[in-house]
């Protein structure tokens, strides 16, 4: 990834290079970059080659007796052809298909309501309020799911009570389990949502927007044939952003299941954590992050070349 | 709207539809405002459940049907931070979010200043490394940097949780202050640079002033950031170094769960981050976005 941007540091490789790059040591942006780029090499590139050394050898805490023989791409086959990597891959998928229309679908009400201009005091209030779910801690997110999804004293059962429906064991069904977590990811992430496309909304020149208002009061209208194209950027950062975060998804989910009942929920940052940390197969893992690695390098290419084309 | 209309009950085609136009207004309005109850009500409920059942007894937090008006009691406060000792994790979690926040401005805010003034080759992809930094999942670095902490006998210390916490919190500096340092204008720096300044002088007393309101909106962001980091400390900490949000979890390992005391715990956690997000507010969606969406 880093191609050629940092120069070399040694002094015998400086003279040949200084005829061939504008950007030389000498220059001051290298002094400036230096330790930045020096620090992010070491603690973010450094492991990365040492997990992408471990991936190629039998590793396995455990049992260090034999050593860590070199096993080429064992660990890789090995992991392909796991039906509980490829099960861990899979919730994640699904689990990013059923959540992500859902908070983009909410989010866009919010924003909707938001960007009206009338009842200022309502509107600072819920403002306000949409800040607390994304500034929450996610490992309390999940512990606040725990309690309000508890089968006896939870307030959800409890609500849910009104309706007649009866108490549901929530965090010990591998359905209901599933949706719970959905619900506090939805809790929490729909105002990241909602504030970015209220951003796109804000960018409507407010002219055309009177004009299309006394034309219609259709809200449906005036989203689909004026706003809409303001809302594509957004949207595009909300789809590639939150698929690299539901890799990355750890806390909430481990507070409140750890990945459980059995295997319901347990995603794929989970697997790979049991699988380095409580079975100790640090080679396994090693290529279960490096292939997690490839996947979020592609979607950190497309968040470049569809949201940044403008940017630098 | 016109008090004429009020009193004119009349059946006039003209103020008849008046009338219409101005219900429908009012139907509107008053939509406009369950929705936004609802999106309000949604956001803070949990929240509101996670702070009323830490100040509730241990009887009233399991009672059924849950109880909304009580006595509050701040038992449970001193309960988890002296007995459980979630002071001491918080303490840990303040020297390693503010390290890791001091150590990101201290070599970001140069990056960022080159970033956005000088130009030189190779200087885009540069700027998407940092930004690629954001994407990778923790899992991938916990995995290698537990080995590394291990053998450099690093374990259960604040240094491996700071250097690992930079590698979220110095991309979001890079990103943000790139934005900041770019408005400003660029002929300050070069009148400075006419009177003779040196690059780092011009840097240090014209531009890194004039950029402190990004420079604190980032450092924000960075400690928030690290603050809130679960899985690094979970793996890399045991005793001595744990953070608030391991603290938080290790409630779990028990039968009766003390709810009062995990609910406690979490309101210490994540009230000053509700602070810290209430102060940046205006710029969350950037700082969430890597600056791609204002």
């Amino acid at each position: 990834m880093l191609k050629s941007t940092v120069p070399p540091a040694t002094g015998a490789a400086r003279a040949p290079r200084r005829a061939r790059f504008r950007f030389m040591p000498r220059s001051p942006a290298f002094w400036f970059l230096f330790p930045a780029v020096a620090a992010l090499a070491i603690i973010g590139i450094y492991p990365l080659l040492l997990a992408l050394y471990n991936s190629f050898h039998r590793y396995k805490l455990a049992d260090l007796a034999g050593g860590t023989p070199f096993v080429g791409l064992d660990n890789y086959t090995a992991t392909l052809a796991d039906p509980s990597f490829w099960g861990a891959l899979g919730r994640t998928v699904l689990f990013l298909c059923m959540t992500l229309p859902i908070e983009i679908a909410l989010g866009l009400f919010a924003a909707l309501m938001l960007h009206r201009t009338a009842l200022p005091w309502l509107r600072v209030a819920a403002r306000v309020g949409l800040v607390i779910p994304m500034a929450t801690t996610y490992a309390v997110v999940g512990l606040i799911g725990r309690l309000i999804f508890n089968r006896q004293f939870g307030v959800v059962n409890y609500l849910l009570s009104f309706f007649g429906i009866p108490p549901l064991d929530w965090l010990a069904d591998p359905t209901l389990a599933v949706i719970s977590v959905m619900i506090m990811d939805i809790w929490q992430w729909t105002p990241f949502c909602a504030l970015i496309l209220l951003a796109g909304l804000a960018m409507v020149p407010k002219e055309a927007e009177e004009a299309a208002r006394l034309e219609t009061p259709k809200w449906s209208k005036i989203l689909w044939h004026l706003q809409r194209p303001y809302l594509l950027p957004g949207l595009t950062a909300i789809l590639i952003l939150r698929s690299a975060d539901m890799l990355k998804m750890f806390d909430a989910v481990f507070t409140m299941t750890r990945g459980g009942p059995g295997t319901a929920t347990e995603f794929i940052s989970i697997y790979i954590q049991r699988v380095a940390f409580r079975l100790f197969d640090q080679g396994m893992a090693s290529a279960q992050a490096i292939l997690l690695l490839i996947l979020t390098i592609m979607l950190s290419r497309l968040y470049i070349r569809f949201v940044y084309r403008e940017a630098v | 709207m016109s008090t004429s209309t009020d009193t004119s009950t009349s059946a006039l085609p003209l103020s008849l539809r008046a009338r219409r136009a101005r219900n429908a207004r009012r139907r509107a309005t008053l939509w406009h405002a369950i929705g936004l109850l609802i999106v309000f009500l949604s956001s803070v409920f949990p929240f509101y459940w996670m702070v009323t059942t830490s100040l509730k007894s241990q009887a009233d937090a399991l009672a059924v049907p849950p109880v909304w008006f009580f006595t509050p009691t701040i038992a449970h406060y001193t309960d988890a931070l002296f007995e459980h000792d979630v002071a001491q994790s918080l303490l840990n979690s303040l020297i390693v979010a503010s390290s890791a926040t001091f150590l990101s401005i201290l070599l970001g805010t140069p990056a960022a200043y080159a970033l956005a003034r000088f130009e030189f080759r190779g200087k885009e992809d540069l700027w998407f490394w940092f930004i690629s930094n954001r994407m990778v999942s923790p899992v991938v670095l916990a995995v290698p940097f537990f080995l590394i902490a291990t053998k450099l006998d690093l374990v259960d210390t604040h240094i491996v949780l700071i250097l690992l916490y930079l590698t979220f919190s110095l991309p979001i500096v890079v990103w943000i202050c790139t934005d900041q340092f770019r408005n400003i204008p660029v002929e300050l720096d070069e009148a400075a640079r006419l009177d003779g300044a040196s690059p780092w002088r011009v840097f240090w007393r014209i531009n890194l002033p004039l950029a402190m309101p990004g420079i604190v909106v980032s450092a924000i962001f960075a400690f928030i950031f690290s603050w809130n980091d679960l899985l690094y400390a979970l793996v890399l900490t045991r005793t001595d170094a744990i953070t608030s949000p391991v603290a938080a979890t290790s409630y779990m390992s028990g039968y009766e769960l003390p709810w009062g005391e995990i609910m406690a715990t979490g309101t210490l956690i994540v009230l000053p981050m509700v602070v810290f997000a209430l102060a940046v507010s205006g710029r969350l969606v950037q700082g969430l976005t890597m600056g791609a969406v204002k």
